[in-house]
């Protein structure tokens, strides 16, 4: 099976006062038809430059696709012209984003803000979109959608607006979506439903599904495959069970263990010391060496180097293959 | 939205009347008054004077028949100075000239000043944005009663395109120094308004959501940012409303019209109470009117402040 | 002053590179890095590196400067005063500019004179004086009562706020330029120091009003930040609270806002000299040095266009600047 989308050492900087900032630096990953693969960091880390390059939706002023590819079906999107680009975008490649609120226009009618995609992409009449934005308010579970279709978005409650963005992407079934934390910005319970939304009709319709987070128990319930990324780079990257049963990453380790366990004995939450680092001012050596519990005197000289681990496993990291033996795994041989 | 708008207007009324009561008191308390000239009259004649204008009752009687005779009949009597004219009819003939320089005007700045703001906006920081808002940051920092006299110098004096002053009905080739003038700081105001609202519209979530869907940027422009990014242009209107009075004031002095921006002037020189307090109300009452409209228009524009 | 966990300041910490990153999501604190610097100097050194702001300010010093030393100086190396008329018999007292009473070029008067025959750039300067001296003190006098206005009303909340807001809003609605206008014409004084009171007392009592509401909008949204609560907690008084901790939050669009009063009220100033209601001879200010010039245009149009030059220029600093203020203390605030 090919893969729907191709990603290499794609490059993302910002020009900013402070000098230049590398949000994506030297990214690869493969999306096959039909998985959902997850892209894990905290703030800063480069997880939502990469997506907004891969649709090309990236600032610019400040920023800056560099180099690289990421070729969907087969095409560079990043060579295509602006017009073939705008196609591609909506119809075949759908993004939705963290805060429903602000991302939908509230000067405009949810009705008329739906009905814009098939009328754009698919030619539909007013008719005809208008009942196809029926029809998809009813799929994402929104009740008594004939009637609410004429209201504004702020009439919705958080996550039912967040139910109308995936129905406004998902409207011209596009083959990707892209969810840039979708549920970040809603309340647990409504977190639940939002996901189970998005699995379910990513059975029905076969859709890829691309989804970023910094929440690792919403990765494990959801996706194929992890990215773990960090000041730009990838970590760590594997199957969602491999990663989280035995990972390979000091960070990953990290991010593991920041996870609250009911379970445990009352004691200090953990997390990871420090700060993230600052992305204009990148020390040699590995980004992550200040924070790092296995930290030597190669990590702050040396970046380190991209270990593969296993035939779907790599990280990033000088004892990756020490890492990986002590979480229990047996990594193949050089 | 209808008790909105009749809490507006059990507002308006109160202070229209408010407005008229101050300004009746300042009258009354000031030095000087309308029959006072070069020559000091005798103490005869300025008693006969007073008792013909009931200058001679007590103030609550003199506050009383002006506020009544207000109310009642909207009659706020006849010019002290301009002989035999009422204050109705002066008004009624000055306000034109004073609307079309003032409407003109306005719509001219909006015309030029949202166009060249929302260019602007969108070539951020290209030469034309860099142009157009130097020529704004000059037409906010030029006086209006500055920049009329060196227009007239230059077309009027100099190329003898234009004529420098009075009024010759409308439309008339008099109006274009004029509106010019006046409107040269609200193009400038709102120019940057607008370049300012569409930026930060611009730059917002939904805007990316916009583009996200496919959308080409024309039509993210004009079917997504416009709406939003020209709302602080529609909430400017109200105070500039307010700004252009003035700004009315001054032009019809230059240029000689006879609007009522001028008879107020003279008016307030001559303290001639009857005009002063006609057109003062009027005024208010106008102010008053176009503040709410505004602001029903927002609301109607706005549909998260709509439904409130 | 540089760790102090405040929210304003967290905000303005954001500028950066971690805005630019991350444009989905910034938790305000979760990451958010610390820069060594103040806040004050951050903004200074943004306020430095905009080339219009600069210009702007020194413009702003130099015509200040210029028009307070300028007459004396003036006086000192040419022997003149701005009111000077020199009693000749010539029928025309008025010279261009750089020409001398016969005609030839002279530096007596860079500006000419007016058709009194007064040193038109020893007036613009004096005028500078009245203009600049009305600007800055309105705007300090409206600045103190709108900030504690405001700032009383924002943390008084509840009725107190209610009633104060509704106060401010009946202002507001009153068409007040005609009261000024009003006011000023009937109340017209002969003394320089009673038209002087007369127009603060005009213009003080309408400006302080966008003032006040900005201030309590700041302090309505700083007042449920930790660091309040914090204070009360350890029992700090009420007005401490308001004056040493709230207010020194708001200084940034309040220092923002005054730069960008004092060019409007200097304009207010020069529209009602200009009409009459200010100020009047012998004193002058750059609205009535215009006034005069406005009648003369056809024959001495320099006695209009150097005092309208000037004060325009002075406008055009002061209006950079503040817009300058404005991007370097907080680049958010862009609302024109």
């Amino acid at each position: 099976m090919t893969n729907l989308l191709d990603v290499k050492n794609l490059r993302t900087y910002f020009e900013t006062d402070d000098g230049v900032v590398k949000a994506v630096d030297d990214i690869s990953f493969q999306l096959k038809r039909g998985e959902t693969l997850g892209i894990v960091g905290e703030s800063g880390s480069g997880k939502s430059v990469t997506n907004l390059s891969i649709i090309r939706l990236v600032p610019d002023p400040p920023g800056k696709i560099v180099s690289g590819e990421v070729i969907f079906n087969g095409s560079d999107l990043l060579l295509l012209s602006n017009e073939a680009i705008r196609k591609i975008r909506g119809r075949r490649i759908a993004m939705i984003f963290q805060d429903p609120m602000t991302s939908l226009n509230p000067y405009m009618k949810i009705s008329k803000q739906l009905m814009e995609m098939t009328q754009l992409h698919l030619g539909h009449s007013k008719a005809q979109a208008h009942d196809h934005a029926i029809r998809m308010m009813e799929t994402v579970g929104i009740p008594d959608a004939h009637s609410r279709a004429g209201s504004y978005p702020h009439e919705f409650s958080g996550g039912m607006r967040q139910r109308v963005m995936i129905a406004m992407a998902l409207s011209c079934e596009p083959e990707l979506l892209i969810a840039d934390e979708p549920t970040t910005a809603l309340d647990v319970t409504i977190q639940a439903q939002i996901l189970e939304l998005i699995k379910k009709l990513k059975r029905e319709t076969g859709t890829s599904v691309i989804l970023i987070t910094h929440d690792l128990g919403v990765v494990a319930g959801m996706t194929d495959h992890v990215i773990v990324m960090y000041a730009g780079k990838i970590f760590e990257q594997a199957r969602t069970t491999e990663l989280f049963s035995t990972p390979g990453n000091p960070y990953t380790k990290g991010l593991l263990r920041s996870v609250p366990d009911p379970t445990a004995e009352q004691g200090k939450l953990y997390q990871i010391p420090g700060l993230p680092p600052d992305m204009a001012h990148l020390q040699p050596g590995c980004p992550f060496a200040a924070r790092c519990d296995y930290v030597q005197d190669i990590c702050r000289r040396e970046f380190p180097p991209f270990v593969k681990l296993n035939s779907d496993h790599y990280s990033l990291c000088h004892f990756a293959r020490e890492v990986y033996r002590e979480s229990g795994g047996t990594p193949v041989q050089e | 939205m209808l008790r909105f708008i009749v809490r507006r207007l059990l507002i308006t009324i109160p202070t229209i009347l408010v407005v008229i009561s101050i300004t009746w008191v300042l009258i009354k308390l000031a030095p000087g008054n309308f029959y006072s000239g070069e020559k000091k009259l005798s103490p005869a004649v300025e008693k006969n004077i007073r008792e013909k204008y009931g200058l001679d009752k007590p103030w609550y009687q003199q506050y009383g028949k002006t506020m009544w005779t207000i109310i009642r009949h909207l009659d706020f009597g006849t010019s002290l100075k301009y002989e035999g004219q009422s204050v109705n009819t002066i008004i009624r003939r000055s306000f034109p000239v004073s609307a079309a320089v003032g409407l003109m005007a306005y719509l001219l700045a909006l015309v030029v000043g949202v166009t060249a703001g929302s260019i602007a906006a969108l070539k951020q920081n290209s030469k034309w944005d860099y142009g157009s808002m130097a020529l704004a940051m000059l037409g906010i920092s030029i006086p209006n009663f500055v920049l009329g006299p060196i227009l007239v110098l230059i077309f009027s004096l100099g190329l003898y395109w234009l004529p420098p002053a009075r009024w010759e009905g409308f439309p008339s080739r008099n109006m274009i120094l004029p509106v010019l003038t006046l409107s040269a700081l609200y193009m400038a105001y709102i120019a940057r308004l607008t370049r300012a609202g569409m930026l930060e519209v611009l730059r917002s979530d939904y805007i990316r959501t916009a583009r996200a869907k496919g959308l080409s940027e024309r039509d993210v422009v004009l079917k997504h940012a416009l709406r939003g990014g020209l709302m602080p242009v529609v909430s400017y209107t109200g105070p500039s409303l307010a700004f252009l009075l003035t700004g009315t004031v001054v032009v019809e002095r230059i240029f000689a019209l006879p609007g009522l921006g001028n008879y107020f002037i003279q008016a307030s020189f001559n303290r001639d109470e009857p005009l002063i307090i006609g057109i003062v109300a009027f005024i208010a009452i106008i102010l008053l009117t176009m503040n709410l409209l505004v602001d029903i228009a927002y609301a109607y524009l706005d549909p998260r402040v709509r439904y409130q | 002053m540089s760790t102090e966990k405040n929210p304003q300041h967290d905000e303005l910490i954001h500028i950066g590179p971690e805005m630019a990153v991350a444009e989905a999501d910034v938790h305000a604190d979760e990451g958010a890095f610390l820069r060594g610097t103040s806040l004050w100097r951050d903004a200074w050194r943004r306020l430095l590196k905009n080339k219009l702001a600069v210009f702007g300010l020194v413009v702003v010093i130099v015509v200040t400067i210029a028009s307070i030393a300028g007459p004396a100086l003036i006086q000192q190396t040419f022997g003149f005063t701005p009111d000077y008329i020199p009693n000749n018999d010539k029928l025309t007292r008025s010279f261009p500019p750089f020409t001398g009473p016969d005609g030839k070029f002279s530096w007596l008067h860079p500006m000419g004179t007016d058709n009194a025959g007064r040193d038109v750039m020893a007036r613009v300067l004096q005028g500078g004086q009245i203009s600049l001296f009305v600007g800055i003190l309105s705007t300090v006098i409206s600045l103190l009562i709108g900030v504690s206005y405001g700032a009383i009303a924002g943390y008084a909340g509840g009725r107190v706020d209610n009633l104060m807001m509704r106060i401010v809003d009946v202002f507001y609605s009153l068409p007040y330029i005609i009261i000024v206008i009003v006011l000023l014409s009937l109340f017209r004084s002969q003394t320089p120091r009673g038209q002087l009171t007369l127009l603060f007392i005009a213009i003080g009592s309408v400006s302080w009003l966008t003032m006040a509401r900005i201030v309590r909008g700041q302090i309505l949204s700083l007042k449920n930040q930790e660091f309040v609560l914090a204070a009360r907690a350890t029992g700090v008084s009420g007005s401490r609270i308001v004056f040493r901790h709230l207010v020194p939050n708001t200084l940034g669009p309040v220092i923002v806002y005054a730069t960008l009063t004092v060019p409007q009220i200097m304009l207010l100033e020069a529209f009602l000299s200009f009409l009459g209601f200010g100020v009047q001879a012998p004193l002058s200010s750059w609205g009535s040095l215009a006034a005069d010039g406005v009648t003369n245009i056809a024959v001495f149009p320099w006695q209009l266009i150097f005092p309208g030059v000037t004060m325009a220029l002075t406008l055009f600093s002061l209006n950079f600047l503040g817009d300058g203020l404005r991007d370097a203390l907080d680049p958010q605030m862009r609302t024109v």
